[in-house]
């Protein structure tokens, strides 16, 4: 197992900044600074968790799911195209429309 | 004739069967209180028109001599969590509001986002011929534990309208107890049915996970969500657990397990069924009226012969920090979805690229408590920390899990309060987030572990003579798949403790 990073770490303006960034938020500045505080208070909380030794323990991802079941290979019926676009906030050639994101 | 709408489900659908009234002036009376109660806000959604259509269908149906379903001309409420084709479904958020004429976020939940197709437990309540009367207020995307996220407003507890419903379903749990419903479904991710069930005076089930399909719930941490029932007695939530449960195709988290016979449940004695007590559940910060309730009503099952052990369940404390940090990981990525491509809210200033369509969607859409909750699952996803945060939780979620499989080795079941407290007043947790996640300490450990739960009303209690009566809510734990068990407890606590029916909020 991978040493565990210190858990006294405060969080910095520039932590909320670069998790927004990862989160596609993008905060007010007042906002920045009601996350750092709240962040930062919440951690301090669940840093309470370092106090169990937990070296020898397994992991819970999940409960009660035996094992993926396996279905036939075979065409279900499905939305249909006008259904699938009607709630888009806008569409265009039969497709969601989105800013453009490959440069010219 | 005294009012259909107030009987236990099974009645009232055997009143609609026998003729006795019809599905439709049962929904005239459903819809009426729910004018009159408007006030309290447990509604998003009135599916006024839907409603009387699916009522006069149910009514059709027995003229014509036709078999009627189990839950027919019921009025039942859905959370605004759940999908439905012929209502919107906005999760109380802004999010899932349509972009109006002026650029800003839709106000209300009028034009929220209209899903194409029916979440299996809905569609499963509809064929079983109940009515769908309208979609529930609730904590933004099921974030919350006093309604206060909601984007629209909060809803009111209908025992004082000064305090809070509990959250996050506190609609569902609203709309039953002020008699507009004869049940609802919420869903509970740590709490979410069973603290506003407990706040509001009625029977809410958490079932185990992998009970009830999660298909068209409006996911939050897949790992713990589950849908459930709310009714204001045992047996009624038990028909509609009857109703939802079992396999599905469309998810694969749901287990292909037999259904019990919850109703039937309601009337097995409880004579010989070993109940554990675990005393970390009667800490500090639980309010002594809650307290002495709780114990009262273990009494009473002991006097008709259960007997009781003490349980240990040592990492209950960790419970809010295992929580936090894994729902909010599983948060990050589920709502991840919400980014103003396929649905909902849009903001594309001129000259936008896709990012800052993301950024501004986003932000403009989510209120506080879910951009709070983003940015904490994120980063205890990110590199760096996932070892120190999102693996240690996973490991601790084991631990919380061993201490109810050890202690349900000598016991079949588990009693303890829902809430540490009876409803709060609104604003009372302050601005402190982490107040308010304190208030789900006794709820979130059966989540982690994935077992049954079930909240039953047991007392109401008064702080002093000029404050209204509050209801207390006590909460029965048993390992996965022994739902029956919780209904055969909670049908006792309701003879033992409220012969003469449910306690009935003094509403106008």
């Amino acid at each position: 197992m991978l040493a565990c990073a210190p858990l006294t770490m405060a969080i910095t303006r520039e932590t909320v900044l670069h998790v927004a960034k990862l989160a596609r938020l993008e905060l007010e500045d007042e906002e920045i600074d009601r996350m750092q505080k709240d962040l930062d208070n919440i951690l301090e909380y669940v840093n309470s968790l370092s106090e169990l030794d937990t070296d020898a323990v397994s992991e819970t991802t999940q409960v009660a799911v035996s094992a993926a079941p396996f279905r036939t290979d075979a065409v279900q019926p499905s939305l249909s195209h006008e259904l699938a676009l009607r709630e888009a906030p806008r569409s265009a050639g039969g497709g969601f429309a989105v800013p453009a994101f490959v440069d010219e | 004739m005294s009012e259909v709408l107030d009987l236990p489900i099974p009645e009232q659908a055997a009143c609609v069967a026998r003729g006795e009234i019809s599905a439709l002036a049962l929904t005239e009376r459903a819809l009426g209180r729910m004018e009159a109660h408007g006030g309290l806000h447990a509604f998003l959604y009135v599916a006024r028109e839907a409603a009387l259509a699916a009522a006069a269908a149910v009514d059709q149906k027995r003229a014509r001599g036709e078999p009627l379903g189990k839950l027919c001309g019921v009025p039942i409420a859905i959370k605004d969590a759940l999908c439905t084709r012929d209502a919107p479904t906005t999760c109380a958020s802004k999010l899932l509001t349509r972009r109006n004429a002026s650029g800003t976020a839709g106000s209300d939940a009028d034009s929220g986002w209209r899903p194409p197709y029916d979440a299996t437990v809905v569609a499963r309540l509809r064929a079983a011929d109940a009515v769908l009367v309208g979609k529930t207020n609730m904590d933004e995307f099921a974030m919350g534990s006093s309604g206060e996220n909601s984007a629209f407003g909060p809803m009111l507890n209908p025992w004082d309208s000064t305090r809070t419903a509990g959250g996050s379903s506190g609609g569902s749990a609203v709309a039953v107890a002020a008699g507009m419903a004869a049940g609802s479904l919420g869903s509970d991710t740590g709490g979410s049915i069973r603290q506003p069930a407990a706040l509001c005076g009625v029977v809410g089930v958490k079932p185990s996970y992998g009970r009830v399909s999660r298909y068209g719930l409006v996911a939050f941490a897949s790992s713990l969500d589950q849908v459930g029932p709310f009714a204001r007695d045992a047996r009624s939530a038990a028909r509609l657990l009857e109703v939802i449960s079992g396999a599905d195709g469309h998810d694969s988290t749901c287990a292909d397990l037999p259904v019990g016979a919850y109703e039937a449940a309601c009337d097995k004695p409880v004579k010989g069924l070993r109940i554990g007590i675990p005393e970390e559940y009667f800490g500090a910060g639980l309010d002594p009226a809650v307290a002495s309730s709780v114990r009262a009503a273990i009494s009473a099952l002991e006097s008709e012969g259960c007997s009781v052990h003490p349980v240990a369940l040592p990492h209950t404390r960790h419970g809010i920090a295992t929580y936090y940090i894994v729902a909010t990981a599983e948060a990050s990525s589920n709502l991840a979805r919400f980014d103003g491509v396929r649905f909902g809210l849009r903001l594309e200033p001129p000259r936008s690229n896709l990012e800052t369509m993301y950024g501004k969607t986003r932000n403009a859409g989510f209120g506080a408590e879910v951009k709070r909750r983003i940015l904490l699952g994120t980063y205890v996803l990110s590199s760096g920390y996932y070892d120190a945060y999102y693996r240690k939780a996973q490991k601790t979620r084991t631990l919380i899990k061993q201490d109810f499989d050890r202690a349900f080795e000598t016991v079949d079941a588990i009693a303890a309060p829902t809430s540490p407290s009876p409803a709060f007043k609104f604003g009372d947790k302050g601005s402190d987030p982490l107040a308010m996640y304190l208030a789900d300490i006794y709820t979130l450990p059966a989540s982690l572990a994935g077992i049954a739960g079930l909240s039953v009303p047991c007392a109401m209690t008064r702080a002093n003579d000029s404050q209204p009566a509050l209801p207390v809510g006590l909460q029965l734990l048993a390992p996965a798949f022994e739902e029956e068990r919780l209904f055969t407890l909670a049908a006792a606590v309701e003879r033992l403790t409220a012969p003469n029916g449910p306690a009935r909020p003094p509403l106008g």
